[in-house]
């Protein structure tokens, strides 16, 4: 239901900046089968946005779509400030950066000739120099001169991650860039994503893993076709759960329902288990001190009252949970 | 933002280091002329010195057919592995998210196909000029494949043929969706042209500079036209997605779609390349 109501939203960043990306209503088809649908929102420049979604809920096709690899069927947007029409696809593509889930290197190519290669289709000037602050930035230089064929998996996303930095792009499109890597690996994109903040690109990240949207991103949307919510991740937790306090005793509490109830700022309680209590209020950290002497009061001995979170997680699946299209995919 | 030799050059830089570390691929492209002219060359060899003009023309004929079936036959297997090729490792998406235009992309492919081609046709026809001066015990088959229409027709037809063949297999790469498909329609790429080369060498037609001319200015056209009409398959939202721009896109939204047809038209405009 929350789905329903959230499904245009916008959710834009306020930013004195024109964005760096616009998307207004924008709809891709495959024959009968709609990959997107209706989608809008925008990306401030150097925010580093999530985008989130079940497999097929269409978020590799919008990538795509905003890298003019594929031309929408309606809709309009714009990719760092240039309209996307299939005329002004080039012009796109210099200002941009796009890094696949595969990286897709040439396997008997060193790191450097591959990067060579794309310095060339950029033409940069000073292709030598941009490739060695590229690999320096994601700490290969060392295996410059490795063939492509002898990396490892960890290895080779982050040569995907040098080539995607070789343009310096205003708009950087990542797909799953943590994708099958090991936690070491994992926490080295994390960093790279967030030395990119740090310099002002704007990151265009999808991913399914919610734990890192949620540390990296300053916004997220969460797309199952069509975009279902778009905002901050704390902000979507305030929107689709109710603020609670996670309230432990030692034993049961008597009498739970006269002490909740009676207690100022409690909206509602529910027991989570034998001694457990969910209590939702508007304002935890002022409620917390006045129902922890309510209980004390009442005989219970309190073991913990803590501030229950809500993880992106927790959002995600929500959404997903509620929405009928999802279950048919 | 209009062609760049830049990036064809990039593009033609990378076809050919990967040919150098991988010398089997241009080694294995030399070997099946070489095995073919084995039987040609004993026989202009054991042409006595009193054999009949005629005997010797059709003999040397014979040789000239396998040294043209070599540039137009052998760079069509690689062609036809160009793109679709890529698309089967994963590197074709990466490069199609740079500003490179299709036709740079597969202008810079050709000519990395051309180049190995064209060289071992080169070679060999060197290496029988120098074997037909060593060993050929009648002086009309080294006068015969010094004449200047065979060498004029070896030095123009090796790049045009190959020519054909390469745009006629980088046009089934575009299409196809599995390599050994687009080898094996590659292979018959070059029949067509070699029908006529092997009227030449066989005296149907007789070898004249005008002819030789002629032909290569006809085959000429046929290259740039059948090029143009390759770009225009290419097709980027297929190649990445299997679904055709003009088949998935309605074209009623406000970004014009990229169909195929509307590329026709543009070929050599400023589309989206």
């Amino acid at each position: 239901m929350v789905a329903e109501t959230m499904t245009s939203a916008r959710g834009d960043r306020p930013s004195g900046k024109p964005p760096a990306l616009v998307v207004d209503h924008l709809t891709k088809r495959f024959g009968d089968r709609t990959a997107f649908e209706d989608v809008s929102f925008s990306v401030a420049q150097g925010e580093v946005f999530g985008f989130l979604g079940p497999n097929g809920a269409g978020k590799t096709t919008t990538v795509r779509t905003l890298g003019t690899l594929i031309a929408p069927t309606s809709g309009s947007a714009s990719v760092a400030g240039i309209p996307l029409t299939s005329v002004n696809g080039p012009e796109i593509r210099q200002r941009i950066a796009i890094m696949p889930e595969n990286p897709g290197l040439y396997r008997r190519l060193t790191v450097t000739e591959n990067l060579q290669l794309f310095a060339g289709l950029y033409e940069q000037r000073n292709g030598a120099a941009r490739i060695g602050e590229a690999l320096e930035a994601v700490n290969l230089t060392a295996r410059a001169g490795d063939l492509c064929g002898s990396l490892s998996k960890g290895l080779l996303q982050r040569v995907g991650l040098a080539r995607a930095l070789l343009n310096d792009p205003a708009v950087m499109f990542l797909d799953e860039p943590t994708s099958g890597l090991d936690p070491v690996s994992t926490r080295e994109v994390n960093d790279l994503i967030n030395g990119l903040r740090q310099r002002g690109v704007t990151v265009f990240l999808t991913t399914h893993r919610l734990e890192e949207a949620e540390r990296l991103c300053d916004r997220v949307a969460i797309l199952n076709t069509r975009l279902r919510l778009v905002g901050r991740p704390d902000e979507l937790r305030e929107r689709l759960f109710s603020r609670s306090l996670l309230v432990e005793t030692l034993h049961p509490v008597v009498a739970p329902d006269d002490v909740f109830n009676s207690t100022e700022g409690v909206e509602s309680w529910r027991p989570e288990g034998t001694s457990s209590y969910v209590v939702n209020v508007a304002d935890p950290r002022n409620i917390a001190p006045h129902l922890t002497r309510a209980l004390v009061a009442a005989g219970a001995d309190v073991v913990s009252i803590s501030e229950s979170r809500h993880s992106l997680e927790d959002v995600y699946l929500q959404l997903i949970d509620d929405d009928p299209e999802a279950s048919q995919r | 933002m209009k062609f760049s030799f830049g990036r064809l050059g990039a593009v033609l830089r990378k076809e050919l280091r990967e040919y150098r570390r991988s010398p089997f691929i241009v080694g294995t492209m030399a070997l099946l002329p070489l095995v073919f002219l084995v039987e040609p060359l004993i026989t202009i060899f054991r042409i006595g010195p009193s054999v009949a003009a005629n005997v010797v023309d059709k003999a040397v004929g014979a040789t000239f057919l396998v040294l043209l079936i070599a540039p137009a036959l052998l760079p069509a297997v690689i062609a036809a592995y160009s793109v679709v090729g890529e698309r089967e490792q994963g590197t074709l998406e990466p490069l199609l998210t740079t500003p490179l235009r299709r036709e740079e992309l597969l202008l810079g492919k050709a000519v990395g196909v051309v180049v190995p081609a064209v060289g071992i046709a080169y070679v060999l026809f060197a290496l029988i000029q120098v074997c037909a001066r060593l060993f050929a015990s009648n002086a009309a088959v080294v006068s015969a494949l010094g004449q200047g229409p065979h060498i004029l027709a070896e030095i123009l037809f090796a790049p045009l043929l190959a020519g054909w063949s390469i745009c006629v297999g980088i046009g089934i790469s575009t299409r196809a969706s599995d390599v050994r498909v687009a080898q094996q329609l590659g292979t018959l790429s070059s029949l067509p042209p070699l029908a006529v080369v092997a009227l030449v060498s066989f005296n149907v037609f007789t070898p004249s500079v005008t002819l030789a001319v002629v032909f290569a200015m006809v085959l000429l056209v046929a290259d740039v036209v059948l090029f143009r009409i390759v770009v225009a398959l290419f097709d980027r939202e297929r190649l990445i997605t299997g679904a055709s721009a003009r088949r998935s896109s309605s074209g009623d939204g406000q970004v014009p779609p990229a169909g195929a047809v509307r590329r026709i038209r543009r070929i050599g405009g400023t589309d989206d390349g």
